[in-house]
């Protein structure tokens, strides 16, 4: 082995090194593939919670618009009054419905915004998870362009 | 440059986070013009952390908004470190840092 080669490997090493300190503490929420890739929204929360029994709550707040324009980029935003640990997102008829789970730990405001894709007009469902039991919120968005490809 | 962009504002104790991340987000299900489905790659996981301890995750599917907008609140304070992270289906990962205004 030539001095090349040796600092080559040294080179790749404290390259490998570094990326590792630069995330000292990087945890995931593991990634849930049943619950996602799943079309049933039912399957979905067996999944996610271990059971689908919920009751629809007006303690949620789901802001959502009317009608968008546009199914590829359509705003939500999810919050309550509630305790909760968990707050989930589902567009009934895409063809995968969940959309995301966010784990709300102690001294996080129970509130969730993003964007997200819609095929077609259908329901959309906020879940939480609260002391155990399942809360929904529902609403109604009517899409004109849809956003799922295809 | 990072992939992500935070802005984080205390009020009241409280931080108000909003993050944009540039990712494709490929569903899988759109098609070239050969009729060849383009390969899903999307964020599957993101997560906040501040003090060393995880303020926010999140677990993403497919239907989330090309570069998608994130927003969330914390306990926290001015000054306060925060850092986020995500994690793509094909093992990329990226993170930007930013401090509590």
């Amino acid at each position: 082995m030539d001095r090349r080669s040796i600092l080559k490997i040294t080179g790749t090493l404290s390259a490998a090194a570094a990326a590792t300190l630069a995330f000292p503490r990087m945890v995931f929420a593991a990634y849930n593939q049943k619950a996602f890739k799943n079309p049933k929204v039912e399957d979905s929360l067996n999944e996610l919670f271990g059971g689908n029994a919920s009751t629809p709550s007006g303690d949620i707040k789901l802001k959502a618009p009317d009608i968008a324009e546009n199914g590829a980029v359509v705003p939500i935003e999810i919050s309550t009054s509630m305790k909760v640990d968990k707050i989930a997102f589902m567009v009934k008829e895409n063809p995968n419905p969940l959309a995301i789970v966010a784990d709300i730990p102690a001294g996080t405001e129970p509130m969730v915004k993003t964007r997200v894709r819609m095929g077609k007009t259908t329901q959309v469902t906020a879940v939480v998870s609260s002391e155990g039991k399942l809360y929904t919120a529902s609403k109604e968005v009517k899409v004109t362009i849809g956003g799922c490809g295809g | 440059m990072s992939s992500i962009r935070i802005k984080a504002k205390e009020r009241n104790g409280s931080v108000d986070v909003k993050t944009l991340m540039k990712h494709k987000m490929e569903t899988g299900l759109r098609k070239k013009k050969d009729g060849s489905k383009i390969p899903e790659n999307w964020i599957t996981d993101v997560t906040a952390e501040s003090g060393g301890k995880v303020v926010f995750s999140a677990a993403f599917n497919t239907s989330i908004s090309k570069d998608p907008y994130l927003a969330f609140k914390f306990a926290g304070k001015k000054g306060d470190s925060l850092t986020i992270s995500w994690k793509d289906n094909t093992g990329k990962t990226d993170s930007a840092q930013t401090i509590v205004k």
